[in-house]
């Protein structure tokens, strides 16, 4: 398993922090990158960058507790939440009872879903099986899952990806608004991302 | 327990279709019970008629037929979940795979062990068994269909991720489902009762070791 026990929400979210020393990614016997450090308070955004295959999914990953790291240590304080290129819904269920099932693992109200939705411009759309949903409105009904969660750490990889102008917008209120309420972004993108001025982490500059 | 029992519901609205339109993905429970069906009505048209042979055999046939119907969904169980990426946002959340996997066990035997038992009635008529050995054949499913369901899940977990990962579910399930077979259709033959208390003790072993095993197998496909 993991580390932390996310299940339980942290009862103020002030106090979330994730941190990594010297982390080290190997895939497929390749050494992705080395000796990673960077940390993350409430409040705080950070942007990883990189060229195609460098290893942000990995780092993503990584941080989420799905791959053990190869070297380094990892300290996370708050719940996770995590968005891939995956949509983990029932692509037959439509988007409101997709969202419900994860809701209920997660403790969270109808309430939690309904302004999920709307943040992410999805609420006509509720009703609608997720299967007929298009590029766009699949990254949009993932980041509705993490918008749902009340984790306080957003692992997002690529949220960017198949978003229209107006949805970018969306994107940016979403987290921004996130980052306000004491929550932290660490999103993976080869685009610019609609946050004020996040910091950058490049992985390039920890390949081996 | 909230975390089981919203786990288990969502695998049961799969299975039986219920709550909000889009109906049954998995193929549902009619296929296995249909499944289980066509052996026993098949069954006499190539031994015979003869009430002896089939009174005899009967209760061996229907065990087989429950061994093949409980084959038949283990790739739907494991699977599209690992494909969707659910089994990583249940890590995420920090819920033990253990967990997961005993809720799909309890999941898998409702959607399957109820209907054949229900089947196992009509079985036994098509083949003109006696009331006695429909209650031990009845007593056996109910035993046994638990051990049945976890082996097709741990045999599910472990073969995801592999292509013809169905077709080798299966030949890897035969052999490990050959003592519950022995001891079900045993139970039935003539003071072969005590059969029952061994099919327990094996289906009883795969029910408890079972979501340690599929839990360890999804674990080390992640890496």
């Amino acid at each position: 398993m993991g580390y932390g026990p996310s299940l339980a929400k942290s009862a103020d979210a002030k106090d979330a922090y994730i941190r990594a020393e010297g982390l080290a990614c190997v895939r497929g016997e390749r050494l992705l990158f080395r000796g990673l450090n960077f940390a993350c308070a409430a409040g705080q955004a950070l942007q990883i960058t990189g060229a195609n295959g460098i290893g942000k999914s990995s780092l993503l990953r990584l941080l989420a507790g799905l791959l053990k790291p190869y070297a380094g240590t990892m300290e996370v304080k708050g719940a996770l939440a995590l968005s891939d290129e995956r949509l983990a819904m029932d692509t037959h269920w439509n988007l409101q009872r997709s969202l419900d099932f994860w809701a209920r693992l997660d403790g969270r109200g109808d309430t939690d879903i309904t302004s999920a939705l709307e943040l992410t411009g999805l609420a006509d759309l509720a009703d609608v099986p997720v299967r007929y949903f298009s590029t766009g409105q699949r990254k949009r009904a993932a980041l509705a899952r993490v918008a749902a969660s009340g984790a306080d750490i957003w692992l997002l990889d690529e949220p960017a990806n198949g978003l229209d102008t107006q949805s970018v917008v969306l994107l940016g209120t979403m987290m921004q608004r996130h980052l306000e309420a004491g929550g932290i972004v660490i999103a993976a993108s080869h685009q610019p991302l609609p946050l004020e001025n996040p910091r950058t982490l490049s992985l390039a500059d920890y390949r081996p | 327990m909230r975390v089981l029992g919203t786990l288990i519901w969502r695998d049961l609205a799969h299975a039986y279709g219920f709550g909000g339109r889009g109906g049954s993905r998995r193929g549902g429970f009619v296929l296995p019970m249909v499944f289980f069906l066509a052996v026993p009505s098949i069954y006499p048209f190539a031994v015979g008629p003869d009430a002896q042979i089939l009174g005899r055999t009967g209760g061996g046939m229907i065990w087989i037929a429950a061994l093949l119907a409980a084959i038949l969904p283990i790739d739907r169980l494991v699977t599209p979940d690992a494909e969707q990426g659910f089994f990583d946002q249940w890590a995420v959340r920090g819920i033990a795979e253990e967990w997961i996997m005993l809720a799909k066990i309890v999941a898998h035997w409702l959607s399957f062990g109820p209907p054949l038992m229900l089947a196992g009635v009509i079985a036994a008529g098509l083949l003109g068994l006696d009331a006695g050995q429909l209650q031990v054949i009845e007593a056996g499913l109910a035993i046994g269909t638990p051990g049945l369901a976890a082996l097709g899940v741990m045999i599910a977990a472990l073969t995801t991720g592999l292509k013809g990962g169905s077709a080798l579910g299966g030949l890897m399930l035969l052999p490990l489902a050959a003592p519950m077979l022995i001891f079900g259709a045993g139970s039935v033959l003539q003071g072969g009762e005590n059969g029952l208390l061994l099919l327990a003790a094996a289906s009883l072993v795969l029910v408890a070791l079972s979501p340690f095993a599929a839990a360890a197998a999804i674990r080390a496909m992640r890496e």
